[in-house]
């Protein structure tokens, strides 16, 4: 177990920038998730932490301690590869105890602790198999006990669950954390899904072009997005995002006649500014056509989930998303009115992108 | 070919034929003649019913071209020669795939370039090279003016040498680097992930650890693959071991074939030639076929 702390660290190659500059400080035996659509920089970040990139400028610190310098077997992190990297020509056991016959560890003890850590992810009946002969859970499964039986200070996980199907990913997802929680190790996961992140993470790291865009719990990020990025970003489906401009009766504008309203706290700031305006699928809620007050669209397509079902509307020529939970009898065409509940909209500066919040200092403090 | 129809395989199963035919003929006649007598073999044309004379004729071969320890020189030879380039060309793929040093592809091209400089063109240079292995270093030495320095301060006079005519290893060190081996090595390593080498490199293997325990082993179907071609290839080699090796003890069996062959005025006796031949063709054949059935276990085992 370690904390970890990254300082201003930046990454470039010649003169590409991949990493602008991040700061980030995690807790002894916390999970993080860094998250962030591909080429976003996350993975670059986790292999500066793991030894295996250099750093540009700035500097990383497990436990206090400065890491730039060091090797990766000197760092004490132990990684899991999106493809497994398991070597191909090394029985699973020889996979799993391959570090430990690096460091030298006598050949009764490393059979010890080959078997017991095999046992953690349920593997002991596969040790004289080859990778080859193993299906892809299982080959996961090996990469983690490769990295779990070197018992590290930290666990990173560079996107290891995007090579397996979806059911499997959520088993390996639920084990993940299980796993967690039984070793306490400080664990950074790096993925693009937005769903993973959401149920591995102690705390989120939005990454957006080589920038952290918003650090927080789960719960914080996807009720209180910092950014039109993290807004767009996180949830599924999307959040709706519509570019207008507040007016002077303190109504949110776009396309110079529809009117939306704006909470009352933030409206007389920004008389006259444009932004944009956010609101959830899942907020928002179909009413009959021509219901005071609800904007009038037209139904697109529906997506059934079984569990609820998402209405895409046609909205003057922009899509609208509305999640409804029960069964709707609407046919494509139909016309249908949109409610939205004022406490329900999230508003972005059009110029910067951040959030604007009723109360401004704590929407700084977040996107910091 | 997806062809399906029967005439189209017939005509080209005849086709094969033919050419396994006219590829085997020879080998044939080798064999047949290897068998008659002195009289027999020089009858026009040549009997092709084997005669009865196979084994008098192979020990007649055996001892007047000393194939003994021409065999033994031989295999040596080869196998040092093949062996060498195997370990050789591994290293220096590995170093010019996964090290960063500067000059590296430079250096790549230079290896890369020495494949349309056979042994055949830089003959002389290469003997002059194997007549003192330190010449290029005295070379040096006499440029950089170090020799005169050494004179000028001591008195004495640098001169470095050391022979390798007429030894082991003149015969075999010049021929021991090759492109072709660091070539098909390269392109081999370029196709292993990267991960893999971050992940070795993650559990603490240096880069000579994981040379050893991964590459190594990974590409033991291609050493398997170069060794039998260059253990092929250093068995034919004539001109080199014809020309470094002045002392009969070093000979080497192919070179040997010239004592074998009648000359124009001599005794005609081809079935002794051709027994001869038939010997030193052999283990060159043992090795392609033993090595042939590891190579197709190694393809199978690692089942990329």
């Amino acid at each position: 177990m370690a904390s970890i702390g990254i300082r201003g660290v930046r990454k470039a190659y010649q003169k590409n920038a991949v990493v602008h500059g991040v700061d980030l400080d995690i807790a002894s035996g916390e999970f993080i998730v860094i998250l962030g659509p591909s080429g976003c920089g996350k993975s670059t970040l986790l292999r500066m932490i793991a030894g295996l990139e250099e750093i540009s400028s700035g500097e990383i610190a497990i436990d206090g301690i400065v890491v730039n310098q060091l090797e990766p077997r000197e760092r004490g992190c132990a990684m899991v590869f999106q493809n497994y990297a398991l070597y191909p020509h090394m029985t699973v056991a020889d996979n799993i105890g391959y570090a430990l016959k690096v460091a030298g560890v006598p050949k009764a003890e490393r059979r010890r602790r080959v078997e017991a850590t095999a046992k953690i992810v349920a593997l002991e009946s596969f040790l004289d198999r080859r990778p080859m002969a193993l299906s892809g859970g299982q080959r996961q499964r090996v990469a983690m006990a490769r990295a779990i039986v070197r018992e590290p200070k930290v666990f990173l996980f560079d996107e290891p669950l995007s090579n397996l199907d979806a059911k499997l990913r959520v088993a390996m997802r639920a084990e993940i954390r299980r796993l967690h929680r039984r070793l306490g190790a400080t664990s950074i996961f790096v993925t693009h899904d937005q769903v993973e992140a959401m149920t591995l993470g102690d705390r989120l790291v939005v990454m957006n072009a080589g920038r952290v865009e918003q650090v927080g719990a789960p719960a914080d990020v996807y009720n209180r997005p910092a950014s039109r990025f993290v807004a767009s970003f996180v949830g599924s489906p999307a959040m709706n995002l519509l570019e207008g401009a507040i007016d002077r009766h303190g109504v949110f504008v776009y396309d110079g006649e529809r009117r939306i309203e704006v909470p009352a706290a933030v409206e007389n700031r920004l008389v006259g500014h444009k932004v944009t305006l956010g609101v959830r699928a899942e907020a928002a809620r179909l009413v009959e056509a021509g219901t005071p007050g609800s904007l009038p669209a037209t139904v697109d397509f529906i997506e059934e989930l079984g569990a609820g079902r998402v209405v895409h509307t046609d909205f003057d020529g922009l899509s609208f998303a509305v999640a409804v939970t029960e069964p709707v009898a609407l046919a494509a065409g139909a016309a249908v009115g949109i409610a939205i509940d004022p406490a329900d909209i999230h508003l972005f500066s059009s110029e910067t992108g951040l959030r604007i919040d009723a109360a401004p200092a704590e929407a700084r403090a977040d996107s910091a | 070919m997806v062809e399906r129809t029967p005439l189209f395989d017939a005509i080209c199963q005849a086709i094969l034929l033919i050419g396994l035919l006219v590829a085997l003929l020879p080998f044939a006649i080798v064999i047949i003649a290897a068998t008659h007598d002195i009289r027999t073999v020089n009858i026009v044309p040549m009997p092709l019913m084997p005669g009865h004379d196979l084994m008098a004729n192979l020990h007649e071969a055996w001892v007047r071209a000393d194939l003994g320890s021409k065999l033994f020189n031989s295999i040596l030879f080869a196998t040092s020669v093949a062996a060498g380039k195997v370990i050789l060309s591994a290293m220096a793929a590995f170093s010019i795939v996964y090290f960063r040093f500067p000059g590296r592809s430079l250096l790549f091209w230079a290896i890369f370039i020495t494949l349309m400089l056979p042994l055949e063109v830089r003959i002389v240079p290469t003997y002059a090279v194997a007549a003192n292995a330190l010449a290029p270093f005295q070379a040096i030495l006499d440029l950089t003016g170090i020799t005169w320095l050494v004179r000028t301060v001591s008195g004495l006079q640098v001169t470095l040498q050391w022979g390798l005519l007429n030894s082991y290893p003149g015969l075999v060190l010049p021929l021991v680097a090759t492109a072709t081996g660091t070539f098909l090595y390269r392109q081999f390593f370029l196709t292993i992930p990267d991960e893999l080498a971050e992940a070795a490199k993650m559990d603490g293997s240096g880069p000579v650890r994981f040379f050893f325990d991964m590459l190594l082993p990974l590409s033991r179907p291609n050493m398997i693959a170069l060794f039998t071609i260059m253990f092929v290839w250093a068995w034919n080699q004539y001109l080199w071991p014809l020309l470094v090796t002045t002392d009969p003890k070093f000979g080497i069996a192919v070179t040997q074939l010239k004592l074998l062959i009648p000359s124009e005025f001599g005794l005609p006796d081809w079935n002794v030639a051709m027994a001869g031949t038939l010997i030193i063709m052999a283990p060159p054949l043992v090795v392609v076929i033993l090595m042939q059935r590891w190579f197709v276990r190694g393809l199978i085992s690692t089942e990329k």
